[in-house]
């Protein structure tokens, strides 16, 4: 079944190593990437470029149930999962680059420089063997062995597993929960609020009457200017203010009177929206 | 030859870059990313000594730190969506509520 997925004989070595080397590179690069990039959604689809490469690895080190469990779950649940929570929280949270604490990043690049030392060392003094002989445990029967192990061996750490999705589901549900305080508002309380605000009609839509009908083209007023409303605050750049004011407000990084302000423009301008 | 050595070096090099990254990074949701980085490297050392020893158990262990990973995800990321809904931000500079 899965002979077309392991590689295995001589012949595939070659194949092996080009393919360790490529993945290696793209893997490094893209985790270095993840941690340079600003945008929370370029180190989401950086993180998945890194797990699929461990998947390929973990097809060539004989593990073909682990690199399809690492695609399904990681890649296609946890990742959406990420992207999901960055669509709540605001697609255009980009990091500040201002310092909190002085010589954070140079002491954090420093600290990781010396542990890649440490490990390198630790790994260098290890006696790392060459790999055991290939056997039917990392081909074909790599998910039946598996199986038996997890239900044999490991059977209390995997029951003890189940309780702590249980967990974990059920937290998860009581924290994202919001308890209503005020009353539903019902239509005729929207209809109200809606012509109390001064445009009972709702907002243009993107590029009407413009030259292209694509989502980041003003839509034209009847008097041919061009109506800023009508754009998306994500596309038109003004929404990074929104998530951002803890990092412009001058002297947002300190003490907890900065942390009450932000908050309260923020609030300020969530009203605005 | 790809000799196991090879994958652990890989596996070390994106802990660490992963370390350095929650170090660095004050994007909350960066910082979890940063984190699964740290767990992935992990788990490929796992399936590395595997292969080494030609036995399986480090292939199971790396299936548990999986679903601990997700587990941990989930609430995190909710977590998270409470924090931002008070605080409008995904800072960690910004959680500061119980800070001394």
């Amino acid at each position: 079944m899965s002979n077309s997925i392991v590689l295995a004989g001589p012949a595939a070595e070659t194949t092996r190593i080009v393919a360790f080397w490529i993945l290696a590179i793209i893997a490094v690069g893209a985790a270095v990437g993840m941690v340079l990039a600003r945008k929370a959604v370029h180190c989401a689809l950086l993180l998945a470029v890194i797990m699929l490469s461990l998947a390929v690895f973990y097809l060539m080190l004989g593990a073909p149930f682990l690199a399809l469990v690492q695609i399904i779950v990681y890649t296609g649940a946890v990742l959406m999962l990420f992207l999901f929570v960055m669509m709540i929280v605001g697609i255009s949270a980009a990091d500040s680059l201002i310092e909190t604490i002085r010589g954070q990043r140079l002491w954090a690049t420093l600290g990781g420089i010396a542990m890649l030392v440490l490990l390198s060392l630790v790994i260098g003094n290890a006696a790392i063997g060459r790999a055991a002989p290939n056997s039917a445990k990392f081909g074909d029967a790599n998910v039946t062995t598996l199986a038996r192990l997890i239900f044999t061996t490991y059977l209390y750490p995997f029951e003890i597993t189940s309780a702590l999705l249980i967990t974990a589901a059920l937290g998860a549900m009581v924290l994202a929960h919001r308890e209503r305080i005020k009353p539903k508002p019902t239509q005729r309380d929207l209809s109200a609020r809606r012509i109390a605000s001064g445009r009972p009609a709702p907002l243009p839509g993107p590029g009407t009457y413009a030259r292209h009908n694509a989502v980041d083209m003003p839509a034209l007023l009847p008097d041919g200017t061009q109506s800023e409303l009508s754009v998306s605050q994500v596309l038109s750049g003004g929404a990074g203010k929104v998530v951002q004011p803890p990092a412009a407000l001058p002297g947002g990084s300190s003490g907890s009177g900065s942390s009450s302000g932000s908050a309260a423009s923020a609030g300020q301008e969530a009203g605005d929206r | 030859m790809v000799s196991p050595a090879h994958f652990i070096s890989l596996s070390v090099i994106l802990f660490v870059i992963g370390a350095v990254g929650v170090l660095v990074r004050r994007n909350a949701i960066v910082v979890f990313m940063c984190v699964e980085l740290m767990l992935n490297a992990a788990n490929l050392a796992f399936v590395t000594f595997a292969r080494m020893h030609g036995a399986l158990d480090g292939q199971v262990i790396a299936f548990f730190v999986m679903v601990v990973a997700a587990a941990e995800v989930v609430v995190g990321l909710a977590i998270l969506t409470t924090i931002f809904r008070s605080r409008r931000s995904s800072s960690v500079d910004d959680a500061n509520l119980m800070k001394y």
